[in-house]
């Protein structure tokens, strides 16, 4: 199965992104093959609804799960429609969350916040 | 006041100058007049002339709706959205209405014909009457991209009046301040004696000269000592048509919600006066250039 | 690093010149502007360093080749933003109306019309040993939730390692700037003035505020030119269960340091000296681990 993580750069000693929607790579990592792809954000350079679009990008690279440290409502919407189970990141590291997840100690993530576009009532 | 056909808007960069304290005495002043808050997301106009016969109207803008059964999952619709509006996820189309944009392209182009549009409410404008004046005020709802529609609507809504319409626009230079003042006749920029309201004061008349606006001053809350704004109006030759001191009695009118014009003796002159030589401006300005 | 958020809802209450007082109080090493449509921190907090700036681009707007069009007019007839006119001779995109949807680039021809990048804006980041985090939006542009994100962002990935306090000065409104700005921080401190207009204008940013999961206080400034109505305000906040971290009086010393760019814990006033004391309540509400 595929694992995805918002990263800052497109380096092997890469950390995890704090956001999801603007993080400017995701890692893809393959359980079986134990191989990881770096992807582009195409969503950093949104206006808005960047998380949205974040989202599709994961959902089109096949991942079945995000480990992560923060996602909005409207990326998490989305993610979870396509059946994408949302963990929370432990640490920085990449291997550490990774390692993590393999051995069950990930929680689901739970505080969802807010998105920055508000539905309507005043 | 003879019945003038007049649009000016009362504009200042920055809050709390004053605009609507002008705004509304103006509209106050005149025999008959329309005022119009287009300051949509804090709309105070309302609380000075608490208008009666309340008549209120929703304004909606076009979101997509989708036929599951017409889409074939083609994603045009996904890949077209610049605002990220729209997801396929799980063959399904996901629609984020707080995130549309209501450019109708997704309508458009979609080969099955799958979506169609339905209205959502993104406001409301109310109308009312206190005395002389009809009073217009325009409401976003919290976290709506944009009030734009709701200022044209505003002004749709005078667009045939003879008379004269007083527009109280939102603070800064951004798309809702220019939407405010594209129908204006005259732009009066509200500064106060700070180095903040120079700051804004000089991003509005950048704004009014690019729309080649005719306009004019009102130095407001005026103390003694140094006035920044003064200083430069007088610099850059603007011409000053009001300075209006700073006054703690006026002050707790005003944060009393009373229309100074209608309480007070002494602004009744000072906003006779300032329609008078607004009035003139604008003739003068109809004369030069016709 | 903790972040609290200075709003308002209104216009014209303080918010810089409180956001101003708290940064010097706290000893903030980091602090940020998100009132990027009319900022002004930066006229009160003067900046030694040369800053970096950055472009910041918008939505793109809409252009059209004249060589290639064809004068059919179906970009003018589906533009939703009334951007595109005729102009006697061509036609032509009105550049502050257009929102950069893209509808008129599918939907030509002859490919005759293009999306632009369009520069909307500037963010000024000065950073040595403190870091200061500005913009400026350009005049007539739109949705600036993402440029104050930015302005956020940067003052976060440059902050020192050992700054414990960022302030931020916020915008007026309860628009998509504002939004963004609450968007991750710890506490929102709301200024507010004894006005029927305040009074409103702070019911709603409490409303808009509440959607997050931060603490809020509210203090009154300018309390004493409308006493009833600060006690109206005390008797609100009690009602919604928020903390009143204080009431600064109206003060013509204020205006005067201001426009000298100086803080008004600069000089010794009554504002001055009330700041102080909000702003230690302010941060006692901060720190409290416990609920509101």
């Amino acid at each position: 199965m595929k694992i995805a993580l918002p990263v800052d750069s497109n380096s092997r000693e890469t950390g995890i992104c704090p956001s999801f929607g603007r993080a400017p790579y995701f890692l893809i990592y393959e359980t079986e093959t134990k191989k990881s792809t770096f992807i582009d954000n195409s969503a950093i350079a949104s206006q808005g609804g960047a998380g949205i679009k974040a989202a599709q990008v994961i959902i089109d690279q096949g991942a079945t799960i995000l480990i992560t440290p923060r996602c909005g409502e409207n990326a998490a919407e989305v993610i979870t429609a396509a059946g994408i189970k949302i963990y929370k990141s432990a640490s920085d590291s990449v291997a550490d969350n990774i390692a993590a997840f393999t051995q069950g100690k990930l929680t689901v993530l739970e505080e969802i916040h807010p998105g920055l576009h508000r539905h309507g009532a005043n | 006041m003879g019945p003038t056909k007049m649009k000016i808007a009362v504009l200042s960069g920055k809050g709390g100058t004053g605009k609507t304290f002008i705004a509304v005495n103006l509209a106050a002043a005149a025999q008959n007049a329309t005022y119009l808050d287009c300051d949509i997301e804090e709309p105070n106009g309302h609380l000075f002339f608490k208008p009666a016969n309340l008549q209120s109207e929703k304004v909606t803008v076009g979101i997509p709706f989708v036929a599951e059964k017409l889409c074939t999952g083609c994603r045009q619709c996904v890949e077209f959205c610049r605002f990220n509006a729209l997801a396929y996820a799980n063959n399904k189309l996901l629609i984020f209405d707080e995130v549309c944009h209501s450019c109708g392209g997704c309508i458009l182009f979609c080969p099955e014909q799958a979506l169609t549009e339905k209205a959502k409410v993104i406001g409301e404008v109310q109308r009312g009457i206190s005395e002389n004046v009809t009073v217009l005020t325009g409401m976003l709802n919290t976290g709506e991209p944009s009030g734009v529609p709701i200022i044209k609507k505003l002004l749709e809504k005078t667009a045939t009046d003879d008379g004269l319409a007083v527009i109280d626009c939102p603070p800064g230079s951004a798309c809702v301040v220019m939407e405010s003042i594209r129908d204006a006749d005259y732009c009066l920029l509200v500064a106060e004696p700070t180095l903040f309201g120079l700051h804004n004061l000089q991003m509005v008349w950048e704004l009014v000269r690019l729309f080649e606006k005719p306009y004019g001053v009102v130095l407001n809350k005026c103390l003694d000592g140094d006035n920044p704004a003064e200083e430069f109006c007088r610099e850059k030759q603007l011409k000053v048509l009001a300075k209006i001191a700073f006054d703690a009695d006026l002050g707790r009118l005003n944060s009393n919600g009373i229309i100074a014009f209608r309480a007070n003796q002494k602004y009744q002159k000072q906003f006779a006066q300032l329609l008078q030589a607004i009035t003139r401006e604008v003739q003068h300005e109809t004369a030069v250039n016709p | 690093m903790k972040q609290l958020l200075i709003l308002s809802g209104k216009g014209g209450t303080g918010k810089t010149t409180i956001a101003s007082a708290f940064i010097k109080l706290a000893g903030a090493k980091a602090f940020a502007d998100c009132d990027v449509d009319a900022p002004n921190l930066h006229l009160v907090l003067q900046q030694a360093v040369q800053p970096k700036r950055t472009d910041y681009y918008g939505m793109g707007k809409g252009f059209i080749d004249i060589d290639q069009c064809s004068d059919c007019g179906f970009c003018a007839e589906n533009c939703r933003f009334a951007a595109i006119k005729w102009d006697n001779t061509y036609y032509q995109v009105d550049y502050y109306a257009c929102e950069g949807c893209g509808v008129c680039v599918e939907i030509c021809p002859v490919q005759a019309v293009s999306l632009k990048p369009d520069i909307a804006g500037e963010i000024t980041l000065y950073a040595n040993a403190t870091v200061f985090s500005t913009a400026q939006l350009k005049m007539g542009s739109g949705t600036s939730g993402k440029l104050v994100s930015a302005v956020k962002k940067e003052m976060q990935m440059a902050a020192p390692e050992d700054a414990e306090l960022a302030i931020i000065d916020g915008s007026p409104g309860i628009g998509c700037p504002v939004i963004a700005s609450l968007s991750g921080v710890d506490m929102v401190l709301i200024v507010t003035e004894p006005s029927l207009s305040g009074i409103s204008d702070m019911e709603r940013i409490i409303r808009t505020a509440a959607k997050f999961q931060l603490k809020m206080a509210v203090c009154i400034n300018k309390y004493d030119t409308n006493l009833s109505n600060t006690q109206k305000i005390e008797a609100i906040c009690e009602e919604l269960n928020l903390p009143c971290v204080g009431r600064i009086p109206f003060d013509t010393e204020a205006v005067k340091a201001i426009n000298k760019g100086q803080s008004i814990i600069d000089i010794d006033c009554a504002a001055g000296r009330s700041v102080k004391e909000v702003f230690n309540n302010a941060i006692q509400v901060l720190n409290n681990s416990g609920g509101i």
